[in-house]
């Protein structure tokens, strides 16, 4: 089963700083993709910049509304996002929890269409 | 007291609850093999305790009163169902049975035995097992275990479902196992509480109780199976392994949150009247005169506390009972607990070598092997290897405590 684990981090942890605490938090993120990636289940995943360099898309009727930012404006944004192949739900909350935003946002664990094989 | 019927009658069905839902589960689902329908007679019965006891007084045997109500709630649900089968017939007798016998009133029978062998038949998902064990035992809901146990909340309720179905339609007898499946089966049994215990074991961020998982609930399964089998001996080695472990427990974080290695723990932070209760029930379980892996696994942290606590272990000795208990159940854990040992033993070259022989796909994503190669590089004066393998570690890791005290670790080299 393909699962995609959208990493959601709150907004202090978008924002650039080089205190000790911060480093730490980027060295997890490093930890945590190169142990996911050597284990094998990652299909595809990106990590994105902040929710600030967003531009929202709205057609309402004949009008185009774009905005500056991302679409919900709420506490915690999406930071980055995998692909995981694993054999069920409960692998893909495994992998979820060892994300370092975990215990600072969250993590939303969704199944992923699939295309069937022809 | 007497002025608030309403409180009292409150506090007599709670304590009803706490004392004996798994055993009135079990008498009701022993005829029926029906542990759903079961549940939900009781939960009616507890509701209708709830609207009579405050005006009519709590009854002199609580449970015998509600073992009556949900009785009869079952009886009428069958009849309403119109499935008029032999099972029905056959409950309708044991109605008969428990009307006419005055002394039913004041014992309520413990039938959980076979209710620990019905939730760990074989036939069950092995990932069902030790949930169900908590809810038909403990009466624990799904919604409560699923953090515990890493699964969505709808995922284990359907997971409980499923196997109440299956205990139902496959027809899993609630009879005690013959003699020659007893020890496997009694295996399951453990496996399932000991996973139970597990979940609360990897969840020692949440400090409070209510957060770390279900060590307690896992232990109090033990020690009612103990009660329940007191000329087996492993259940007595399960129980003592666990309480080992919990005497530690509230030593693996500093004050400040830190994880603190077992080396390292403050040794007056742990639970000494725990660690006599683990030592006792070793001594009971190696009376009874058969070995087996819990007791092997209970042994080996008797090993350690006592090391930490100035005795001499002979470090060859724990390389000698992770050998008998792989050579009873062979399993990663295991390996690379014995790896470490050798290591003690024999020098971290010889510890890793030991590792390096395991299956890559067994240890791609097992944490403890990485933090162990780690450890052992280190030693080994592998620098650049090492902090490689605490990386893999910490990404591994899904407690920030440990993450922290892997990375400090590498930093250290």
């Amino acid at each position: 089963m393909q699962y995609m684990l959208m990493f959601y981090q709150p907004q202090s942890e978008f924002d650039q700083r080089d205190e000790a605490a911060a480093q730490a938090y980027r060295a997890g993120w490093m930890d945590y993709v190169g142990a996911i990636r050597q284990a094998g289940v990652v299909q595809n995943g990106h990590g994105l910049h902040p929710p600030l360099t967003g531009t929202t898309l709205r057609v309402r009727g004949d009008k185009r509304q774009v905005q500056d930012g991302p679409f919900a404006d709420s506490k915690e944004q999406l930071g980055g996002y995998f692909v995981i192949d694993v054999p069920d739900l409960d692998a893909a909350l495994e992998w979820a929890a060892r994300a370092p935003c975990a215990s600072t946002g969250g993590v939303e664990v969704r199944p992923v269409f699939t295309a069937p094989t022809m | 007291m007497t002025d608030d019927p309403l409180h009292a009658a409150h506090a007599a069905a709670e304590g009803a609850a706490r004392r004996s839902y798994g055993r009135l589960v079990a008498i009701l689902s022993a005829r029926t093999r029906d542990i759903a329908a079961s549940e939900d007679a009781l939960a009616d019965a507890f509701a209708r305790a709830l609207e009579r006891w405050p005006v009519d007084g709590v009854p002199a045997q609580p449970e015998a009163w509600l073992l009556q109500v949900a009785r009869h709630r079952t009886l009428d649900a069958w009849r309403h169902s119109r499935v008029q089968d032999e099972a029905a017939q056959t409950l309708l007798l044991l109605a008969d049975e428990v009307g006419d016998d005055p002394a039913f009133s004041e014992t309520v029978p413990d039938e959980r035995l076979r209710l620990f062998f019905v939730c760990a038949h074989p036939a069950i998902d092995a990932a069902a097992r030790a949930p169900l064990m908590l809810q038909t035992v403990l009466g624990l809901d799904a919604a409560r275990m699923a953090g515990a146990f890493l699964s969505a909340p709808a995922t284990l309720g359907q997971r409980l479902v499923r196997a109440k179905a299956r205990v139902r339609a496959a027809g899993i007898p609630f009879e005690f196992p013959r003699a020659p499946d007893l020890p496997q089966r009694l295996q399951d049994v453990l496996d399932g509480i000991y996973a139970a215990y597990g979940t609360g074991w990897d969840d020692v961020d949440g400090a409070d109780a209510s957060q770390r998982g279900l060590t307690a609930e896992a232990i109090e399964l033990g020690r009612i199976l103990c009660g329940l089998m007191p000329a087996e001996a492993e259940p007595l080695g399960l129980l003592a392994l666990m309480l080992f472990c919990e005497s530690r427990a509230a030593a693996r974080r500093s004050a400040d949150g830190v994880y603190v290695p077992l080396d390292a723990q403050d040794i007056a932070r742990w639970n000494r009247p725990l660690r006599d209760q683990a030592e006792q029930a070793l001594r009971q379980a190696a009376a009874l005169g058969a070995f087996g892996p819990y007791q092997i696994e209970a042994a080996i942290q008797s090993a350690h506390c006592a090391r930490r606590l100035g005795a001499q272990v002979p470090p060859d000795a724990l390389v000698a009972l992770y050998d008998g208990l792989l050579a009873l159940r062979p399993n990663t854990g295991a390996r690379v607990s014995r790896a470490c040992a050798v290591a003690e033993a024999r020098g971290p070259a010889a510890g890793l070598r030991e590792l390096d022989a395991m299956p890559a796909a067994e240890i791609a994503s097992y944490q403890p092997f990485w933090a162990a190669r780690a450890h052992l590089l280190g030693r080994d004066g592998q620098a650049a290897e090492a902090r490689l393998a605490y990386a893999r570690a910490a990404g591994l890791s899904a407690s920030p405590a440990v993450r922290a005290w892997l990375a400090a670790a590498s930093e250290r080299l």
